[in-house]
C-alpha cells in the first residue's frame, strides 16, 4: 500500500511552537544575547565573547552567594524532608481527623511568598513581634535585623514553616498508596516498626520522596521574595542569596551583561543538579 | 502446632457513623484440629478473610474467644501466636533480594543466620526459586511474587497453622495445579495445620480434608467433599458445591408427605420431623432421569459439556437442570423426570430436616 504524504498536518504543529518560542526559547535567547555583549543604552552594542561569564565564574561575590545558597538550600532539605516523612507517618490514615489535618497542613502552602514574609517579619522583630519579644524575654539575645546567624535561622525555619507542608502532603499520599495487606503480612513475619518503616514504608515513598526533594530543591534554589522581604539579604549580605544577588545586580546596578551571564549559570546549575539527582534516584530504581 | 478453637466468636467492623453494625461473622464455633488440612469455601463478602485475619490475630473479635491448645489467645497479638499467612495479592519487600525475603521472618525472630540459610535453600529449593536468590524480588512476576509470599509463610518452624488467604488467584491456571499439589504434599510432610481460603469449589475440595463452608458470615457446613456433595446441610451448600449445583425446589405438605408437582416424594427422615415453614426440595442434576412416568416437563435447553450434556428442563415455573450421559437420548415427546429417592433431601427454611449427619 502505498502512503500518501500530506506535508499540511505540520501546521498543527504551529501554535506549540509559538507557544514554546514565546515562552522560553525567545526569552532565553535574550539573555544569551545581554550575556556575551556590552550595552550602554541606546541599543547599540558590542561583542563581549565569554568575557561576562569569566568575570562572574571568577567573582568572590559570587562564589560567596553560591555558597550561602547551596548550604541554604541543603539545610532545608536536611530539615523538611525527614520532618515531613515524620508528620506524614504520624497523621491518622482514617477517621474523622484525616481532612482536619490536610486542611491544616495545606494552610501554610496557600499564602503567598510575600505575605510569609512580611509575616515572619513582624513575628520575629525582637521589640514587638510575639517570637522576638519572646526570644529576648527568655534570654536570648535575638535580633534578625543585626545578627547574622538570628538572620538565618529565621529565614531557615521560615521556610521550614512555609513548605514542609508539601513533603508532607507527598509522603501521606505516598502512604496512603500502601495497601493494608503489606503491614498485615509484615505483622506475621514479626517485623518491628524500624523494619516496617525502612522495607515497606520508605521504598513505597521513594518516588513521592524523589518528587518532594527535587521541587524543593528547586524552589529554594531559587528563593527571592520570602528572605527579600524578611532580611532583605542582610545584615550585610549574609542572607544574599544567588537571586537578590541577580537582581541587585542587574537592577540595582543595572549590569545586564554579567547579570544576564550570572543567569545563564544559575540556570545551568539547577538543570544539573536536577539532572544527575533524578539520573541517580531512577538508577536506583532500575537495579 | 496445635488445636484452634473458636468459642462463639463474632466479629463486626466499625460501622459508618450512626449506623448499627453489622456483624460480618455471625456466632462462628468451630474447632480445627491440629494437623489439618482445611479449605474455607464460600462466595466473596462471606467472612471468610475476616474468619482468618481473627485466626491470625490481625483482628480482634468483637465477642467470643480463641483457644490454642485450650489456652485463651484471644488478646494475643500476632507476633505471639506463631501463624504465618499467605494474602491474595503477593507482597513482597521490594527492595529485597529473593535470597532476603524469604530469610526476613526467620531474621526477625533472631534465628541463626546458619540456619536461616539452610531453611531458606530448602523452601527455595521446594518453590523452584534457587536460582533466582540472588535477584531482586521487584523485578519478579506475579507468580514470581506470590511464591515469595508462600515462602515467607513455610519457612518458619515454630508455627501453630498456615493461613492461605486464596493464595493463587494471581496465579497462571497451569502453576496453580503446581503449586496446589506442592502444597498438599508440603501438608503430608510437615504436618502442620493448614487453612485455606478459596471461592473456587474446585480448589477447596482438591486441598482439603474437611471443607468448611461458610455463608453469609456464618459456618453452614464441615464435612469431607463426599459429604458436602451427598448430604449438603444448607441449600447454599447444595448450590454452592457441585456443577451445576443442586436444584432447590419448592414443594408442599401433603396428609404429611412432601409433593412437588402433584407428585408425592419418598426420603428418609424421622417421622416426628417438624415440617412447617418454608418447605423445599434438593436434587442434585446427577439424579434426575428421564423415565416413562413422573413429573412432565418440557425441555428448554441442552448444553454438550462433551462427557455429558446439561439439560434444562421446566415444570411451569420451576426450572430443573439435569445431568445425561453423552450417547443418552432425550426424548423429545411428553418427556417426564424422575427423582433418584436416595439422593433427594428436603430443606426447612433451607436447612436440610432430619438427623443427617454422615
Amino acid at each position: 500500500m502505498r502512503k500518501t504524504t500530506n506535508q499540511k498536518a505540520w501546521w498543527l504543529v504551529v501554535p506549540v511552537l509559538l507557544l514554546v518560542a514565546f515562552n522560553a526559547f525567545i526569552p532565553l535567547m535574550t539573555v544569551v544575547n545581554y550575556s556575551v555583549q556590552e550595552t550602554f543604552g541606546n541599543n547599540v552594542f558590542f561583542w563581549e565573547g565569554v568575557t561576562w561569564f569569566e568575570k562572574v565564574l571568577r567573582s568572590e561575590r559570587f562564589h560567596d552567594s553560591m555558597l550561602r545558597q547551596l548550604l541554604f538550600t541543603g539545610m532545608i532539605i536536611a530539615i523538611e524532608v525527614p520532618l515531613g516523612i515524620a508528620v506524614a507517618l504520624s497523621m491518622p490514615r482514617k477517621g474523622p481527623w484525616v481532612s482536619v489535618c490536610l486542611v491544616l497542613m495545606a494552610l501554610p502552602l496557600l499564602i503567598p511568598w510575600n505575605v510569609v514574609g512580611a509575616m515572619w517579619n513582624i513575628f520575629a522583630l525582637p521589640d514587638i513581634g510575639l517570637l522576638g519579644y519572646s526570644l529576648n524575654s527568655m534570654g536570648f539575645d535575638y535580633n534578625f535585623t543585626q545578627q547574622p546567624v538570628s538572620a538565618w535561622m529565621t529565614t531557615v525555619v521560615m521556610d521550614v514553616w512555609h513548605w514542609t507542608s508539601l513533603v508532607v502532603l507527598l509522603c501521606y499520599a505516598g502512604l496512603c498508596s500502601i495497601p493494608d495487606a503489606y503491614y498485615q503480612a509484615a505483622h506475621i513475619d514479626g517485623a518491628s516498626r524500624w523494619a516496617v518503616f525502612r522495607y515497606i514504608q520508605l521504598p513505597k515513598m521513594k518516588r513521592v520522596l524523589t518528587i518532594a526533594i527535587l521541587l524543593r530543591f528547586m524552589d529554594s534554589f531559587m528563593i527571592y521574595t520570602e528572605p527579600f522581604v524578611l532580611t532583605g539579604g542582610g545584615p550585610g549580605n549574609t542572607t544574599t542569596f544567588l537571586s537578590i544577588d541577580l537582581v541587585k545586580i542587574a537592577l540595582g546596578q543595572f549590569d545586564l551583561g554579567p547579570a544576564a551571564a550570572m543567569s545563564l549559570i544559575y540556570f545551568l546549575v539547577v538543570l544539573l543538579i536536577c539532572w544527575v539527582f533524578y539520573t541517580v534516584m531512577m538508577r536506583n530504581e532500575e537495579q | 502446632m496445635s488445636r484452634i478453637e473458636f468459642k462463639d466468636v463474632r466479629h463486626a467492623y466499625p460501622p459508618p457513623p450512626g449506623q448499627a453494625p453489622v456483624y460480618a461473622l455471625k456466632e462462628v464455633s468451630q474447632v480445627w484440629e491440629h494437623g489439618g488440612a482445611y479449605a474455607l469455601l464460600g462466595p466473596s463478602g462471606c467472612g471468610k478473610t475476616t474468619l482468618l485475619n481473627i485466626i491470625s490475630g490481625l483482628l480482634t473479635p468483637s465477642e467470643g474467644s480463641i483457644l490454642f491448645d485450650h489456652r485463651e489467645v484471644t488478646d494475643l497479638p500476632t507476633a505471639g501466636r506463631h501463624i504465618a499467612q499467605v494474602f491474595q495479592f503477593p507482597v513482597v519487600y521490594d527492595t529485597m533480594t529473593v535470597f532476603d525475603n524469604l530469610a526476613f521472618p526467620l531474621r526477625n525472630r533472631g534465628i541463626p543466620e546458619a540456619r536461616v540459610r539452610e531453611r531458606v535453600a530448602e523452601i527455595a529449593d521446594m518453590l523452584d526459586l534457587s536460582d533466582r536468590l540472588r535477584q531482586r524480588a521487584s523485578g519478579l512476576t506475579a507468580d514470581g511474587k506470590q511464591k515469595i509470599s508462600l515462602g515467607r509463610g513455610l519457612v518458619r518452624e515454630d508455627v501453630n497453622a498456615i493461613l492461605f488467604d486464596e493464595p493463587l488467584t494471581v496465579i497462571d491456571p497451569h502453576l496453580k495445579w503446581q503449586l496446589r499439589s506442592k502444597l498438599k504434599e508440603l501438608h503430608q510432610q510437615i504436618g502442620v495445620t493448614m487453612i485455606y481460603v478459596t471461592h473456587d469449589q474446585v480448589e477447596a475440595l482438591t486441598f482439603a480434608d474437611q471443607v468448611v463452608v461458610m455463608h453469609d458470615g456464618g459456618i453452614v457446613q464441615v464435612g469431607t467433599p463426599v459429604e458436602l456433595f451427598n448430604r449438603p446441610k444448607h441449600t447454599f451448600v447444595g448450590y454452592f458445591i457441585g456443577s451445576p449445583g443442586m436444584n432447590v425446589l419448592p414443594c408442599r405438605l401433603e396428609n404429611g408427605q412432601p409433593v412437588f408437582a402433584n407428585n408425592p416424594l419418598s426420603s428418609d427422615y424421622p417421622a416426628d420431623t417438624d415440617l412447617s415453614g418454608k418447605l423445599e426440595i434438593g436434587i442434585r442434576p446427577e439424579f434426575v432421569r428421564f423415565g416413562d412416568h413422573g413429573i412432565p416437563v418440557e425441555i428448554d435447553k441442552v448444553e454438550d459439556l462433551g462427557r455429558y450434556q446439561v439439560v434444562t428442563v421446566r415444570h411451569e415455573s420451576e426450572q430443573i437442570k439435569m445431568l445425561v450421559g453423552e450417547n443418552q437420548a432425550i426424548p423429545s415427546e411428553s418427556p417426564k423426570i424422575q427423582f433418584d429417592p436416595a439422593n433427594l433431601h428436603i430443606y426447612r427454611d433451607d436447612w436440610a430436616v432430619g438427623a443427617r449427619d454422615a
